[in-house]
């Protein structure tokens, strides 16, 4: 099923744009496995996903940590730790 | 009263201040964050995920009236490129107790560094530019509210 990936901030700048949609084989699993995948597919994806420490993630505009499972998922962005306020 | 607001445009504390001491409570707190202009700052941008920030926003100030007694409570957070001086963020509350109003502000504020999806890049006089990091303090600054 096809899924929105968006990011943003240095990781947005790293990959070289600001979303695409995917439609990851069936042994994605996690989010974790679908950033192994997609680091897979690029040089530019490989170098913003290589830290997993500075990046967090939110599927469907919720905050979720990197091991949640993607199924149903139509939205995912990935970036690094929030700095508003 | 509730009002949350994420805008490019600015804000003017004082006519939201008004509009909390409006509700006649008898206390009202604000926070109102600016561009700091030391070390040679030029610039900040703040980029934001429209699709998530007005639900997370939202989610944060329904926490704080679960939490409060709030007759009124304001946010209001601007994205887009701002300099030094400039207003960021502005969080105001009422209630007629002043520990309410006082502890949610700040409670409030708190949550915003760590639950609203906001990333500021600072552009400097030298022509430098990089992505702010997080810091751990405000990961500690918040879980003092659990």
């Amino acid at each position: 099923m096809a899924i929105d990936l968006l990011y943003f901030a240095w990781v947005r700048e790293s990959v070289g744009r600001d979303g695409e949609t995917v439609d990851p084989p069936a042994h994605i699993v996690t989010l974790g496995d679908l950033l192994d995948w997609l680091a897979a597919s690029s040089q530019s994806h490989a170098n913003a996903f290589a830290d997993r420490a500075r990046l967090r993630a939110a599927i469907d505009q919720r905050f979720v940590p990197l091991n949640t499972p993607i199924a149903g998922a139509r939205e995912i962005a990935v970036f690094p730790p929030v700095t508003g306020g | 009263m509730k009002d949350v607001r994420v805008q490019l445009e600015a804000f003017d504390p004082g006519v939201e201040l008004a509009r909390l001491e409006a509700l006649d409570v008898g206390a009202v707190a604000s926070f109102t964050g600016l561009v700091r202009g030391d070390g040679g700052l030029a610039a900040m941008t703040l980029e934001h995920y429209p699709a998530m920030t007005d639900a997370a926003l939202r989610a944060i100030s329904n926490e704080a009236a679960a939490r409060w007694p709030l007759a009124g409570l304001i946010i209001i957070h601007r994205y887009g490129r701002l300099v030094p001086g400039d207003r960021i963020v502005f969080v105001g509350t009422a209630s007629s107790h002043r520990a309410a109003a006082l502890e949610s502000c700040a409670f409030l504020i708190d949550w915003l560094k760590t639950d609203a999806p906001f990333w500021k890049r600072e552009e400097w006089a030298d022509g430098a530019a990089r992505w702010v990091e997080a810091r751990s303090e405000d990961d500690s600054a918040k879980a003092r509210w659990r």
